[in-house]
C-alpha cells in the first residue's frame, strides 16, 4: 500500500522508534515569537542547557507589538519587558532576531515562507497554533506549547506519536468572487472545530491545485480550527515557482537535487486516508460566521440559524449562547448585520494578495462613516511591496488606516482593540469571545468581504456595490 | 515534573461545550514572561459574570473541572494549563480535548482524562445536587469513582507512564543524543540553515 504526503514526511524524520513509546521526530525548523517562548528559555537556564541548533531556529517579533509608532518605545511595561526578554534570549542562545524595524519583521507564518525557509518535506513547528499556514508548502507543520519549544530548543526533536491522516477533496473550480477564505470557513463548518482532532489534514482536488500559494497558506493556516493540528498540500510547480529565488530555497544544482525530491512527495495513488470529505467548490459562495467558533458559519446570502431548528442538543445550545454574545438575532439575514469595526490582516490573510485584492474593492470608493478600518500587512516586506505598487494611497484615499506589521488585532495582545460589544468584520482566524478584545464580536470574512463591507458598513460582498 | 497517581477532590462542573483557550485565559493575560502567577487570569473574562460557576461559594477549593465536549480548542498557549494549575485543579475530565492543549497537559502534569459525555453528564448533576462529594481519580486503574458513579477514563499510554513517574520529557530524550546526531549526518545539504543563504 502507498503513503500519503504526510506519512512520507513523517517517516523521513523518524530519529528513534521503540515500541510503546513515541516516535521521536526530528524538527527541520524551529519559528519562535515572543509570546510563548521566555519561559522555554528560562527553563533551558534553569536546567544549563544550550540550543542544539541555533542554526534551524529563527525568532521574530509579532504578537505583542504596536502597528503605530514603532520608532517608539513600546508604551506598555509589560508588553515591552516580553520584546526585551525575546532580544536577551535569542542574543544569549545565539539565535537570529528579526526585531520590530527589521525589513524580515512581521508574522511569523507570513516571514517564514517569504524568506523561503518552508520548504517541501521539512517538519517546522512554533509554539503558536497557525504553524499549520506552512503545510501550504508540503511540509509537516504543526503549533507546539512551550515545554515542547523548550523541548525542540534543548533537542531539535519532538517525542510524538503519528497523527490519522483525513483528505479534504475540494473538487470542481471555486466559482468567481469566492475565494481560499471562503473555502476553508466552508469547509471548518462543514467538520466543525473538532472533527479534525487527531488528523492531519491534506486538501486535494482541483479548487486546491487552482489556487495560489497565498491560498494555500489561507486553507491550510485554518486547519486548526477544524481541530486539526496540521494542514497539507502536495508541493507543485505552483509550489516550486513560488520558492524559487528566495532567500533561503536552495539554489543552482541543490535547487535540482531538491525539486527532484520534492516531486517524489505527493500521496501515492494507492495511498489510504483514514478518513475522507469531499466538498464541492463549484457551489460555493461567500462565507462568513455568525457564532463564537469558527465552525459556526453560513452563506453570506444566508441568515443566523434559528437554534429551534437544531437538532443536536449541544449544538443548539452552543448556538443560543453564541448568538446572545454576539448581540444577533435567529434569522436575521446577514447582509442586516452592520459593524463597526474592520480588520484586515493576519496570518491568514495578511499578505500582498490578500491587500491587492482589498485595494481592489477600495480604489475610488470611501469607508461608510460608521466604520473604522484597520490594514495591517503581515510584514515589513508585504508593507514596502504595497506601498511599492501604491496600494496603500488606495487605502489612505479610501479612510482606512494604514499600519506596521504584526498579529494585532487578529488577537488584541498589543493596544488594536475591539470595545465591548464592539462589532468586527475581520479577515483573521478566530470569532471567540473576546478574541478581538473583551466584550468584542467578530464575523471571520475574507478580503473581498472584508472590503465590501467596510464600504457599506454591513456585511457584504463585491458584487453589492454600485459599479463604479 | 511532579509524578501523579490518585488525587481525590471536589468538581467544578463546566456546563460548556467548545470552551478554547481565549476564554481560559484571555491574550491580555499571555504578556507575563513567569512561569507562574497566572492564578487570576484563569477565565478571567467569564469571572466577570457573578453567576459564573467559578464564582459561585459551593465550588470554591475543587481540584477536579469537569468540561463539556472539545475542551482547550484553539490557541497553542500552554499559558491555559498554567492557569488551571496554578488555580488548583490536578485533573480535567471532559468527553473530548484539542490535540494541542491535551499534549501541553501532559507535559506539565495537569491529568486530561477523557470519559462518556453520558459520564459527564451524570457528574455534572450529581455534584450540582452535593457539592462536596469527593471525586477519586485513579491513573494507576485509570478509574474516576464518584459516590456510586464510576468511569474508566482514557489517557495516553506514554502519557500516563511519565506523570506516574513524573519524568522529564528533555532528559528521557537526551538519552538518544547520539542517534539525534547521527540522524542530523544523514539530512540534505540543501535544507536551509538561518543565516546560511541557500
Amino acid at each position: 500500500m502507498g503513503l500519503t504526503l504526510s506519512e512520507k514526511v513523517w517517516n523521513q524524520h523518524v530519529v528513534v522508534r521503540e515500541e510503546g513509546a513515541p516516535d521521536l521526530l526530528y524538527i527541520d525548523l524551529h519559528l519562535v515569537h515572543e509570546v510563548t517562548s521566555p519561559q522555554a528559555f528560562g527553563g533551558l537556564r534553569d536546567n544549563g542547557r544550550t540550543v542544539r541548533r541555533p542554526d534551524l531556529t529563527v525568532a521574530t517579533e509579532d504578537h505583542n507589538i504596536p502597528t503605530v509608532d514603532i520608532d517608539k518605545p513600546i508604551a506598555d511595561p509589560v508588553s515591552r519587558a516580553q520584546i526585551e526578554a525575546l532580544t536577551a534570549n535569542t542574543a544569549e542562545f545565539g539565535i537570529t532576531l528579526h526585531p520590530l524595524g527589521d525589513i524580515e519583521q512581521g508574522i511569523v507564518h507570513v516571514v517564514g515562507p517569504q524568506l523561503g525557509l518552508t520548504q517541501p518535506g521539512m517538519t517546522v513547528v512554533c509554539g503558536d497554533s497557525h504553524t499549520s499556514t506552512h503545510g501550504a508548502f508540503g511540509a509537516l507543520a504543526f503549533g507546539i506549547g512551550t515545554s515542547e519549544v523548550e523541548h525542540v530548543l534543548a533537542t531539535q526533536t519532538l517525542p510524538l506519536k503519528p497523527f490519522k491522516t483525513l483528505a479534504v477533496n475540494v473538487e470542481g473550480h471555486l466559482p468567481e468572487g469566492v475565494t481560499a477564505k471562503d473555502l476553508i470557513l466552508a469547509i471548518t463548518t462543514k467538520i466543525g472545530t473538532g472533527g479534525g482532532q487527531g488528523y492531519v489534514i491534506e486538501y486535494r482536488g482541483q479548487a486546491i491545485r487552482d489556487l495560489s500559494m497565498e491560498g494555500r497558506m489561507t486553507i491550510c493556516n485554518m486547519s486548526i480550527e477544524a481541530g486539526a493540528r496540521a494542514g497539507m498540500i502536495g508541493p507543485d510547480d505552483v509550489t516550486f515557482d513560488y520558492l524559487e529565488g528566495r532567500t533561503y530555497a536552495p539554489k543552482d544544482e541543490h535547487w535540482f537535487e531538491a525539486v527532484k525530491h520534492w516531486r517524489t512527495l505527493a500521496t501515492d495513488d494507492d495511498a489510504v486516508f483514514d478518513a475522507e470529505v469531499s466538498i464541492d467548490a463549484s457551489v460555493l459562495t461567500p462565507f462568513v460566521t455568525w457564532g463564537t467558533n469558527p465552525g459556526q458559519g453560513v452563506p453570506l446570502g444566508g441568515s443566523v440559524p434559528v437554534p429551534a431548528d437544531i437538532d443536536d442538543p449541544r449544538a443548539r445550545a452552543a448556538a443560543e449562547k453564541a448568538i446572545a454574545y454576539m448581540g444577533l438575532t435567529a434569522g436575521m439575514p446577514m447582509r442586516d448585520v452592520t459593524v463597526d469595526t474592520v480588520f484586515v490582516g493576519s496570518c491568514t490573510n495578511g499578505r500582498i494578495e490578500d491587500l491587492r485584492v482589498v485595494a481592489d474593492v477600495l480604489r475610488g470608493r470611501t469607508v461608510a462613516s460608521t466604520v473604522r478600518m484597520l490594514i495591517v500587512p503581515g510584514s515589513a516586506r508585504v508593507r514596502l511591496e504595497a506601498e511599492a505598487e501604491g496600494l496603500d494611497e488606495v487605502f489612505i484615499a479610501a479612510g482606512a488606516e494604514w499600519r506596521h506589521a504584526g498579529c494585532s488585532m487578529c488577537l488584541a495582545m498589543n493596544p488594536d482593540k475591539l470595545t465591548p460589544g464592539e462589532r468586527s468584520a475581520s479577515t483573521s482566524n478566530r470569532n471567540f469571545e473576546g478574541r478581538q478584545g473583551p466584550g468584542g464580536r467578530t464575523h471571520l470574512v475574507s478580503p473581498q468581504v472584508a472590503a465590501a463591507t467596510a464600504v457599506t458598513g454591513h456585511l457584504a460582498a463585491p458584487s453589492d456595490l454600485v459599479a463604479l | 515534573m511532579e509524578s501523579f497517581t490518585v488525587h481525590t477532590g471536589t468538581v467544578l462542573p463546566l456546563r460548556h461545550s467548545n470552551v478554547d483557550t481565549d476564554q481560559i485565559i484571555p491574550a491580555e493575560n499571555l504578556k507575563r514572561i513567569s512561569r507562574h502567577g497566572f492564578e487570576n487570569a484563569l477565565f478571567s473574562a467569564w469571572r466577570k459574570n457573578p453567576d459564573f460557576e467559578m464564582n459561585q461559594p459551593q465550588f470554591q477549593g475543587a481540584t477536579i473541572l469537569v468540561a463539556g465536549h472539545d475542551f482547550g480548542t484553539g490557541s497553542s498557549r500552554e499559558h491555559a494549563c498554567w492557569a488551571l494549575q496554578d488555580y488548583g485543579f490536578k485533573v480535567v475530565l471532559s468527553s473530548r480535548f484539542a490535540d494541542i492543549f491535551r499534549g501541553n497537559s501532559g507535559k506539565v502534569g495537569l491529568l486530561t482524562a477523557v470519559v462518556p459525555e453520558t459520564f459527564v453528564e451524570q457528574l455534572w448533576n450529581a455534584v450540582e445536587a452535593d457539592p462536596t462529594l469527593p471525586v477519586t481519580v485513579d491513573l494507576v486503574a485509570q478509574t474516576v469513582v464518584a459516590g456510586d458513579l464510576s468511569s474508566e477514563f482514557e489517557v495516553d499510554a506514554h502519557v500516563r507512564g511519565r506523570l506516574l513517574e513524573g519524568l522529564d520529557d528533555i532528559g528521557l530524550t537526551l538519552r538518544h543524543v547520539d542517534a539525534i546526531t547521527a540522524f542530523e549526518a544523514t539530512r540534505p545539504t540543501y535544507l536551509p540553515r538561518v543565516g546560511v543563504q541557500g
